[in-house]
């Protein structure tokens, strides 16, 4: 059966959970094993799909968060409260469940190495998860490629991968600015406003540096970061896109 | 879409939440009440004084509108459910528009394919039969207000029987020609024509 006509598509795949991190109180790490994983590109997705005992079938997708790294593969979900699939996967899996998924998928809101830099990525909540696969793609390949993420998160304790986050921050190269928009700890000297154009203009890099750029977030932060980066002097091709509503999950 | 009976996600018994007739809904979507958003770039905003739309390529003589012109076009309101290849699923959205068989009329053609071109570079393609005979619009009107810019506004297509993406946002033209030539998703990953109902996702679905 697997003749020329089926290659190239993409099959659905059992993916044994190994483990399961709390990276928030509302989001969780799902760490996969996933034996034949073909790899992928930092920014790529995989459908997941979740099956009831009488057959009824839910399907999502989410970013994947880790480097390309042999038959594991992590997602970072976010649990929404009106939501039918991130519910079970933030609360019930365990490790040896199983799902299943398929991927990668996407080929636009993509950074590898040969893309080169300098690079601005700029993050609203669990929009931080293709990002930040970009993140340790770079980390893992030892680059010296210029980066610079702008995370915006509603307050320090919402802050995904936030000790990762810390500790990666002396690697040179790579610069972390955070803004905390509804709670700041105490002696919080960073910025604690959502994301305008001043905050992009001070973190950088300048658009005649012609930076790739790397949105992601939820809809109206996307919009706002966008079109303040425009405004800027980005040139709208440079600025890559990846959005998501309130609704979904 | 074949469905292993094996596989089981012990726990899972799903919400089932908007549960509309099921054959209303292609497989693996869900329904939801909003409007979410995708797009791969900055939202293009083109004033109305900026904006013409174009039939080009292999035409006997390409036309043209201004916004002026174009909106004096006689229009249809469509009330049809679309399909996002994110899975979501919006039933029952209410447009205004002018039928591509409007434009189209009286063009002499032999042409097999159309591309949709946009502000800000995006490109979709389609087969030339599947934007005429009744099936595709080119609407800037949205539950009865002027189209959103971040939904395409002044004036996207809207070719509801296939995944969205095929509905291009911020159109400036058609091309019509007679080799096909894939466009921006579909060079990225999705399939070439966008069949939910055949789940045609990605490239071998």
């Amino acid at each position: 059966m697997a003749g020329a006509a089926l290659l190239g598509r993409l099959t659905w795949q059992p993916a044994e959970v190994a483990d399961v991190v709390t990276e928030t109180p509302r989001t969780k790490t799902l760490v996969f094993e996933v034996p034949g994983w073909p790899g992928h590109r930092a920014g790529q997705h995989v459908d997941v799909r979740l099956t009831a005992e009488d057959g009824y079938q839910a399907e999502r997708s989410y970013s994947i968060a880790s480097a390309p790294d042999g038959s594991r593969l992590e997602l970072t979900v976010e649990r929404l409260d009106d939501g039918e699939v991130s519910p079970y996967l933030t609360d019930e899996l365990r490790p040896g469940d199983r799902i299943e998924l398929r991927g990668p998928i996407g080929g636009y809101f993509v950074w590898e190495l040969s893309v080169g830099g300098p690079v601005l990525l700029v993050a609203g909540g669990s929009g931080i998860v293709p990002l930040m696969a970009m993140i340790r793609t770079r980390i893992a390949a030892g680059s010296g490629t210029e980066m610079r993420l702008l995370f915006s998160s509603r307050s320090w304790d919402d802050v995904i991968y936030r000790d990762e986050l810390e500790r990666l921050a002396g690697d040179a190269g790579l610069v972390v600015t955070h803004t905390l928009t509804r709670s700041q700890p105490p002696g919080w000297t960073g910025y604690a406003r959502r994301v305008d154009a001043e905050i992009l203009r001070e973190v950088g890099p300048r658009a005649d540096e012609r930076p790739h750029v790397y949105v992601c977030g939820p809809t109206p932060f996307v919009e706002a970061v966008a079109e303040a980066l425009v405004q800027l002097g980005h040139e709208p091709r440079m600025i890559k896109t990846e959005r998501f509503g309130a609704t979904g999950g | 879409m074949a469905h292993d009976s094996s596989f089981v996600s012990r726990g899972f018994h799903g919400r089932r939440r908007g549960e509309a007739d099921p054959g209303r809904v292609p497989p693996g979507q869900y329904v939801t009440p909003d409007f979410p958003v995708l797009s791969a770039g900055p939202t293009p905003h083109r004033s109305l004084e900026l904006w013409n739309l174009s039939i080009i390529g292999e035409v006997d003589e390409t036309r043209g509108w201004t916004w002026e012109e174009f909106s004096a076009l006689p229009t249809e309101e469509i009330t049809v459910d679309i399909h996002c290849v994110t899975k979501w699923s919006k039933l029952e959205t209410v447009w205004r528009g002018v039928s591509v068989d409007t434009l189209l009329d009286g063009i002499e053609t032999a042409a097999e394919y159309v591309i949709q071109y946009s502000d800000g570079g995006y490109t979709t393609n389609l087969p030339l039969e599947d934007v005429t005979g009744g099936k595709a619009w080119i609407v800037y009107e949205y539950d009865g207000e002027p189209l959103a810019p971040e939904h395409g506004g002044p004036a996207r297509m809207l070719v509801p029987h296939l995944y969205f993406w095929k509905s291009a946002k911020w159109l400036r033209g058609l091309r019509l020609q007679s080799e096909d030539d894939p466009g921006f998703w579909e060079v990225n990953g999705y399939h070439n024509y966008g069949d939910p109902w055949q789940e045609q996702r990605y490239w071998g679905d």
